[in-house]
């Protein structure tokens, strides 16, 4: 390589540092001067152009749709762990709630919308996948007195979901090479080598989430995020905010013997709580009729 | 001021009025209701990728005119400013416009690399998670729980 094409390089990683969302057009002003000149093959230069474009990907071109496609790979690799609970009429009461909180939110609607799903375990446990897949354990169900405490724990994981908390626990540079691909290869049937590739960025994406949702856990940082969301939720929706601290204070309880799920995943309760509390203040509780409580009583009746 | 300058400021303005006008729509399906309301009736649906205009907008949700000239209220988080293309009968749709703006429906992570994923992962079973994207409540379902159980009745409002 000349000093000319050094130079346009070098002008490029500077712009880049500047302003991160020009370079590909530098890049591609430089590289075909380059090819003009007869310095550097096409091939070169088409690989100079990939770089280019792949320094400027980040989670934030991953499109509603592959979000979507990639949650629905997380939801089903936590089921192959957790086994789900086939009750119908429990699954549609936790439909219909949930549903009617992600109203609420900020973020109402996504590509595939909000569905939840509870499973078969007595672990204390919940998991939003990216897009809005949710699943519920039964060992969490346990822990909620009332349909204020359930409507918490679902506004917390759908604050994950809104905030988009699944695709930023994807490994820094695992989606460059397939995001560089998705742009540089628009229009194409991905075929061969490329497909291969993106199939192995895919399965990448889905094991860092579904380790972080399984095993590893949330920052504190984001967790309280979440909190706030679901804090937003519950006021907005008319449920008592107040039932965040209750559930936590319950799961602080259950969870001193249970090391399992959320004790394993989540920030101490303690600390939560004191964020929580920070959030709502003084806001008084509004009265909850009696029918609310009644239709969560015989709701849940089913694993008491 | 010069005419010139004025002339530039005036171009500007009205491109930007232009630009804000067209939006996308970057949900599976999204539905344009009758009011500014998740309550309001489904007046018809616009599949993602698709451009709509917006007329007007009241708190988070936008006023559109879709292609086919139909109106009525979508949320804004169904809509983006970012490019969706639709691919048309597989044609290459050019990337010469910044790759940061362009996404082809379809095209990425999508049903064929789930396909993929599914065949090199048999111990994984998407069963429920074809179940689960089918379990739904209806308005009148949402409806009927956020009064019986004594919530605020503005779902989408904020």
């Amino acid at each position: 390589m000349n000093n000319l094409n050094h130079i346009a390089l070098f002008g490029c990683a500077v712009t880049l540092s500047l302003l991160p969302t020009g370079c590909s057009t530098v890049a591609q002003y430089s590289t075909m001067a380059g090819e003009a000149a007869g310095v550097i093959t096409s091939d070169q230069a088409a690989s100079i152009n990939r770089t280019a474009v792949a320094a400027e990907k980040t989670v934030q071109d991953i499109t509603p749709e592959q979000e979507h496609y990639i949650g629905r790979s997380v939801a089903a690799t936590v089921l192959a762990t957790y086994k789900p609970y086939d009750q119908a009429a429990l699954n549609q009461y936790l439909t219909v709630l949930g549903q009617t909180l992600a109203q609420y939110s900020d973020k109402p609607e996504t590509f595939g919308g909000y569905h939840f799903l509870v499973i078969e375990t007595d672990e204390i446990n919940a998991f939003a996948a990216p897009g809005g897949l949710i699943l519920v354990s039964r060992g969490l169900l346990r822990c909620c007195r009332s349909e204020d405490a359930l409507a918490a724990v679902l506004a917390h994981e759908i604050g994950h979901v809104e905030k988009q908390h699944g695709l930023n626990a994807i490994k820094r540079g695992r989606l460059t090479s397939a995001l560089t691909i998705f742009a540089v290869e628009a229009g194409k049937n991905l075929v061969g080598e490329n497909l291969a590739e993106v199939t192995k960025a895919f399965e990448g994406s889905i094991t860092d989430i579904s380790s972080t949702l399984m095993n590893s856990g949330y920052s504190r940082s984001l967790e309280n995020d979440a909190d706030a969301a679901a804090v937003q939720i519950l006021t907005r929706s008319g449920y008592n905010p107040q039932a965040l601290v209750d559930m936590l204070t319950e799961m602080k309880t259950r969870l001193a013997s249970d090391t399992r799920g959320f004790g394993k995943t989540h920030p101490s309760p303690d600390v939560r709580i004191q964020h929580v509390n920070g959030l709502i203040g003084s806001q008084p509780a509004a009265v909850a009729p009696a029918g609310r409580q009644q239709r969560f009583d015989a709701m849940l009746a089913v694993i008491r | 001021m010069t005419k010139l300058s004025v002339t530039f400021i005036c171009a500007f303005c009205l491109a930007a009025a232009v630009r804000a006008e067209t939006m996308r729509v970057q949900v599976q399906n999204g539905q344009v209701r009758s009011t500014p309301s998740f309550l309001g009736q489904v007046v018809t649906s616009v599949p993602y990728g698709q451009a709509v205009e917006t007329t007007g907008a009241q708190g988070p949700w936008q006023q559109v005119r879709t292609a086919d000239g139909k109106t009525g209220w979508m949320h804004s988080s169904a809509l983006t400013t970012k490019r969706i293309t639709a691919q048309s009968n597989g044609a290459a749709v050019s990337t010469g416009a910044s790759g940061n703006e362009l996404a082809l429906a379809g095209k990425g992570f999508n049903a064929d690399v789930e396909a993929k994923f599914k065949a090199d992962h048999a111990e994984i079973d998407f069963t429920w998670v074809d179940k689960m994207a089918k379990m739904n409540a209806t308005p009148e379902q949402i409806k009927g729980f956020v009064k019986a159980g004594g919530l605020t009745q503005n779902g989408g409002a904020q």
